[in-house]
């Protein structure tokens, strides 16, 4: 069946049996090639598994994030309608309950994290607050009608759940759903009468099980996206809402990206009075990034890592382009799917224990794979020549090398995190951040080449040696910390000799003390000088302190920068020094950079420019970055259009055109075809033109017969 | 040397700059020491040309360095289909300047020499233009920007380069030339006639730039840096405020050729023969032996979208026989021109789902669908959509419903753009719902399937489509009928010199009906009327006075056609 027609757009196709097939079945199937010794439904699985783990350590993260945030909300709620629950008939109290109480949640421009917050809100709203949560965003209210219906299905609907598993014949509440008239009367009904029921529930069930929620628990109305809402149906709302508050309590949460005065400048005074407004701060999404990194990527349970230009590209995208970390996180999964679909070897990249495993079951075309890969041979040449006959000939052999290999780059990457710590603790205080701020930047310069030879490195270890002893000892008992807690055995003596430092400054503090006291019954026996012999004294103090030793204080401080030193040249080597670095690290940077950040102009661009980088035809290749005449019609076309202004004369266009064409085609063209010639030069050109149109660049204009404008600026 | 010439363009201004000034600004700008030998002056400007390829080259990597997201964000050489991604946004999309339209022309002849082939463009009758050595054409864009001649909008830079190729000038300009640009460029040979010892006569180095081989810009660029901002802004303002449209006033009626029918159209394209084909399909095997890889990504939850210049129709419809066989799919195509959102989420509905039955809204109906998937986790459906950015559904509410489809769990989507501006469509709401990977499948192939919809190009189609739709409604109606819309038809015809014709009045319509016997009251005739309006024959509009004009909403050749037709029917 042809997807050709001009009578309709849409065309379904179905399968002819009816069977269908389990998703994960076909998702295996897709990734099965020509070679399937490589083990592509292992590689599969444990790409699945991974991801799942990875997802599942996200989410976690992000509650634990946004715990404070819920807690806050939570007990705003709770205190909110509080009046309400005592019934209380105070004068002052019925004043303020006309006001609205009104969570502003301000949640920063990455609105697509905000889901997930609105999500988990909701979630633990219901939890602990209240049945009655409506999530509504401007897409679907463009009235206040709209907004009506579809608050009223949202509370309706959870009413429904709940008596779902409790009662059968209580069901006419939602039959008659539809047919009730959206307002806020019938909502209240709709309150009441869920109120009464719950209450006599309650009174039988002896409040066990609802005793969360209060007797009546508020009804909480979230507008996720407060900024696109229109001012009409806001103001509408909350206007309606304030006149019925004493009748259902009802507390808002606007959802706000931008910064709290926008609800100033969205609701006139006479509205935003009616509020009593609350303001909430959800987390910036970079330090939600730095947990991210921190969780994800520095430690050493999880087996797959990332190269550094790929991490680099990752977090320009999410800098430059959209500070979400969802998004970050969707990249993070592509690199792992890339991974796993392109390197036959991935199937190693997993727990040291499982990996072990598979080393054994490897087939001979992977172990020719390891042996292909650039690391493996850089260590081969490194080893004596009995050594590296037997891993070139003998797989079993090579197995145990493996396994021993891996076991070294397990070790490597639970020594590296710590000293990267420990480092990250030393450069993050130091003046004007030689080494970044952030531990992402020093991973990426440690994971790109040797750090200890940039300048960088150079000039910070310089400012170290120049920090105060209270910062030093602090830093000191941090990296203590860090190397305690660092699940890496080699530590322990690390540990000791930061120890052996940390008791070392103790004594100098304690002998630093009596030299004062020295120094200052010194001072006062000359306390008679005149300006010659200060100007003499402190003459000799420079010079002593020209050639004067170092001083005890500083000496340790030396020792320590360079112990610290030797710790990073140890351990911080560039990942891809290590051999089999390979099966771990994801480093195709423009792989990832072409899905994730695409540029669909710039393609259009290069192909219309320069259709050789696609084409390799040598007739099109031309130097300049210029086009030949030969090239497709589309491309002399554009290229012509291109030296024309705002409107186009296709006369003109058409005859630079064929002049163009005719000059490939060369001068036979003998007067009896050359009729012919023009026509389908005429509907070459008529169709590079509509395929223009069709692209944008140009479009038909009625402000002079047969001319066309153009919708770019300016030429390339 | 400056002279006032006041032939017709007032706008052009000729302003006579020393020599001795350029070259120092030259020689400012390079930083080359230029003899000030006027016999050598054209071989140092060549090579100051040479040098400013070097400049410039230096400068285009500085200004990606300046860029430094772009670096940082690594762009990969050895990409297979490397595409130009290292091309920095001011270079792919620049300030438009003034052109002249005789631009097109000359680049045209700079294009058809071919160094095997002596070809006398008879087009031009400029022998000497075309005997020059092709200057290959510059790379366009980048120096555009550059280009402004100093003086005036106007003086385009057009002169130069002719009066660099021409050494003997020949004002023979094209036909029937009644530009006022073209009129320019004859003030300027003129004007350079009297510079001509000098054979460079720039005026301006932007000019000189200009001539250079390679792009120049940046030589310029660094100095004028500041100052480029704001001019660039007048430049753009400067273009786009003459109403005086700068282009010649051929039409197509003027040619021979008469226009062509869709039909005739692709006879002929057919015949062409299909340049590169061989390339092209190695081009498409490239993006074939993607397709397991799509089919897994579509799988783990992302939505896959296909870009870069040539039709994706043919490639996406290979993806569909080859892995979709066996698996429910929907293809859309977008460029359809009544395709709605409805219809694709009616055949989900109706054909996929088998539900019967209507709903209220298009958020209804996707709930529905939302539904039916949660509920059912063995349900999944791929959806093809050939060009979403199509004018149908680029709207914002169908962006949005069609990524919400999207993000449905056993929803698969795999799209192709095509449009410049296409990612303009999406928001980051969006975009995160549509969890797209780009793919680049620049394929070249002719988009024959998506245009053969495109009614409005040049007018042939439409002609075509009008007046068969035409006698089609018309042979329908009774003889009194065709008689009163033939009244009209001829009224607006006899009309068609005036430009302020509003129409044909109703009460004059009626007497002039009445007076042909073709009705007998006016109530008949509007009866007559309300038929022709349903069949968007005719379209009233009320006049200031609130008479009622009507006309015939037809251009007035397709009208003159019809109505020899409809003469020679009768």
């Amino acid at each position: 069946m042809s997807t050709h027609s001009i009578s309709k757009g849409c065309f379904v196709f179905k399968p002819p049996s009816k069977k269908r097939r389990v998703r994960q079945e076909t998702a295996s199937n897709s990734t099965e090639r020509k070679n399937d010794s490589e083990d592509t439904e292992l590689r599969f699985a444990s790409c699945q598994s991974l991801w799942a783990q990875i997802k599942l350590e996200t989410e976690k993260i992000q509650e634990n994030l946004n715990k404070q945030l819920l807690d806050n909300l939570v007990s705003f709620l709770r205190r909110s309608h509080s009046e309400f629950q005592e019934k209380t008939t105070e004068w002052s109290c019925q004043m303020k309950s006309r006001e609205i109480p009104t969570a502003a949640l301000v949640l920063g421009v990455n609105v697509t994290d905000h889901d997930m917050t609105f999500k988990s809100l909701s979630e633990v709203l219901q939890d602990d607050i209240t049945p009655y949560v409506a999530l509504l965003e401007a897409k679907d209210c463009p009235g206040i009608k709209n907004l009506m219906q579809k608050l009223m299905g949202q509370l309706m609907n959870c009413c429904i759940d709940i008596d779902e598993d409790s009662f059968e014949d209580d069901s006419h509440v939602q039959v008659s759903q539809n047919k009730i008239r959206c307002s806020m009367t019938s909502l209240i009904n709709w309150y009441k009468s869920v109120m009464k029921k719950t209450d006599s529930e309650t009174t039988r069930k002896k409040r066990n099980s609802s005793s969360r929620h209060w007797q009546s628990p508020p009804v909480v109305v979230i507008f996720k996206d407060m900024e696109s809402f229109t001012t009409k149906v806001l103001q509408d709302f909350i206007v309606i809402s304030s006149h019925h508050i004493h009748e259902l309590p009802l507390a808002l949460i606007f959802g706000i990206a931008t910064s709290p005065m926008i609800i100033h400048s969205l609701l006139p005074h006479s509205v935003s009075s009616l509020l009593c407004i609350e303001l909430f701060q959800s987390l910036s999404c970079k330090e939600h990034l730095s947990t991210i990194i921190d969780k994800l990527l520095l430690t050493a349970w999880c087996p797959f890592k990332l190269g550094e230009k790929v991490l680099k590209v990752l977090i320009n995208i999410f800098l430059y382009h959209d500070f979400s970390v969802q998004n970050f996180i969707k990249g993070f999964q592509l690199c792992i799917v890339e991974h796993f679909y392109s390197q036959p070897l991935s199937v190693l990249c997993c727990e040291l224990v499982d990996a072990k495993k598979r080393v054994n079951t490897l087939s001979h075309n992977q172990c020719e794979n390891i042996r292909r890969l650039p690391s493996f041979r850089r260590y081969v040449e490194s080893q004596v020549s009995e050594n590296q006959i037997a891993l070139l000939t003998s797989d079993s052999f090579l197995k145990e090398v493996t396994q021993k290999l891996l076991e070294d780059l397990q070790l490597y990457h639970e020594n590296y995190v710590s000293v990267l710590r420990c480092l990250h603790v030393f450069t993050s205080s130091l003046p004007k951040y030689p080494l970044g701020k952030q531990i992402r930047e020093l991973h990426c310069a440690c994971l790109e080449n040797q750090v200890w030879e940039t300048e960088e490195y150079e000039s910070s270890l310089q400012l170290a040696r120049m920090l105060n002893k209270s910062d030093l000892v602090t830093m000191l008992q941090q990296c203590v910390e860090i190397f305690v807690s660092s699940s890496g055995k080699e530590f322990d003596k690390t540990v000791e000799k930061l120890k052996e430092f940390l008791t070392q400054f103790q004594e100098l503090e304690a002998e630093a003390f009596e030299e004062d006291v020295s120094v200052s019954s010194e001072k006062e026996l000359q306390k008679k000088t005149d300006l010659y012999h200060l100007q003499k004294t402190l003459l000799e103090l420079k010079e002593s302190r020209r050639s004067k030793k170092l001083t005890k204080f500083e000496m340790l401080r030396f020792e320590v920068v360079d112990y610290i030193d030797s710790l990073v040249r140890n351990y911080l080597v560039p990942a891809d020094h290590k051999t089999l670095y390979e099966v771990v690290y994801f480093n195709t940077a423009s792989v990832l950079r072409g899905h994730l950040n695409a540029a669909p102009r710039t393609a259009l661009h290069t192909a219309l420019n320069n259709p050789y980088c696609y084409l390799k035809n040598q007739a099109l290749k031309s130097d300049g970055g210029s086009i030949s005449n030969k090239a497709p019609d589309i491309c002399i076309a554009y290229k012509l259009h291109l030296e024309c202004g705002r409107l186009i004369n296709l006369v003109d266009w058409l005859e630079a055109f064929s002049t163009v064409v005719m000059a490939v085609e060369g001068p036979k063209a003998d007067a009896a075809s050359s009729d012919q010639v023009d026509h389908i030069i005429y509907a070459r050109f008529i169709q590079a033109v509509s395929e223009l149109i069709f692209l944008g660049f140009i479009k038909p204009s009625k402000q002079k017969t047969d001319h066309v404008a153009r919708l770019t600026w300016g030429g390339c | 040397m400056s002279q006032p010439e006041g032939k017709v363009s007032g706008a052009l201004e000729v302003k006579f700059v020393p020599d001795e000034a350029v070259l120092s600004h030259i020689a400012d700008d390079a930083g080359i020491k230029v003899r000030k030998d006027k016999a050598q002056l054209a071989v140092s400007v060549k090579r100051f040309a040479k040098k400013l390829e070097n400049i410039s080259d230096d400068e285009a990597q500085e200004i990606l360095a300046e860029e430094n997201y772009v670096a940082a964000l690594g762009t990969c050489a050895q990409d297979p289909v490397g595409n130009g991604s290292g091309v920095s946004g001011g270079e792919v999309y620049s300030f438009q300047t003034p052109k002249c339209s005789s631009k097109m022309a000359e680049l045209a002849s700079e294009l058809a020499q071919t160094p095997g082939q002596s070809v006398a463009a008879d087009h031009f009758k400029c022998p000497e233009k075309t005997a020059k050595t092709p200057q290959s054409s510059k790379r366009s864009g980048s120096n555009k920007v550059q280009q402004r001649s100093k003086k005036k909008e106007f003086l385009s830079t057009t002169p130069y380069r002719l009066r660099k190729r021409l050494a003997a000038p020949d004002s023979c300009l094209e036909s029937e030339s009644e530009y006022s640009a073209s009129c320019s460029e004859e003030d300027d040979e003129e004007d350079q006639k009297e510079v001509s010892t000098v054979l460079s006569g720039q005026k301006t180095p932007a000019k000189a730039t200009a001539a250079a081989t390679s792009p120049p810009r940046n030589a310029l660029a660094k100095k004028i840096k500041e100052e480029k901002m704001s001019s660039l802004v007048e430049e753009y303002f400067e273009a786009h405020s003459s109403s005086k449209v700068l282009t010649s006033n051929r039409t197509l009626q003027k040619l021979q050729t008469r226009r062509l029918n869709q039909k005739t159209l692709h006879d002929l394209l057919k015949k062409a023969p299909l340049a590169y084909a061989a390339e092209m399909k190695k081009l498409s095997q490239q993006h074939e032996s993607l397709f397991s890889k799509w089919m897994l990504q579509l799988h783990l939850g992302f939505n896959i979208i296909l870009y870069g210049l040539g039709s994706k129709r043919d490639l996406l419809e290979k993806f569909r026989t080859s892995v979709l066989q066996d698996s429910a799919h929907l293809v859309v195509n977008g460029y359809f021109p009544s395709i709605t959102v409805r219809s694709i989420l009616n055949s989900i509905t109706e054909e996929v789902l088998d539900h019967i039955g209507s709903f209220r809204s298009p958020l209804g109906q996707l709930e529905f669908i939302h539904k039916r998937f949660k509920e059912d986790a063995s349900l999944e459906l791929y959806v093809l959509i050939h060009n979403l950015d199509s004018q149908m559904l680029r709207g914002e509410r169908s962006q949005q419903i069609l990524a919400q489809l999207s993000s449905l769990p056993g929803v698969y989507l795999i799209a192709s753009i095509d449009h410049i501006n296409a990612p303009l469509m999406w928001d980051q709401a969006k975009l995160r719902l549509y969890n797209w990977l780009w793919y680049e499948t620049t394929t070249f192939n002719p988009y024959v399937e998506e245009t053969s919809y495109e009614n409005s190009l040049l007018g042939q189609q439409s002609g075509s489509l009008a007046l068969s739709s035409l006698t089609h409604v018309l042979r329908s109606l009774t003889l009194n009928a065709r008689g009163i819309f033939r009244l009209l038809a001829r009224y607006q015809l006899e009309n068609k010199d005036n430009t302020s014709y509003p129409g044909l009045s109703f009460q004059d319509f009626y007497q002039q009906c009445r007076e042909a016997f073709l009705v007998n009251s006016d109530l008949t005739l509007r009866a007559q009327l309300t038929e022709f309006r349903d069949h968007k024959l005719i379209r009233t509009k009320r006049g200031a006075d609130g008479v009622e004009y009507l006309f015939i909403p037809v251009d007035d050749s397709t009208l003159t056609d019809f109505l020899e037709k409809e003469d020679e029917d009768v």
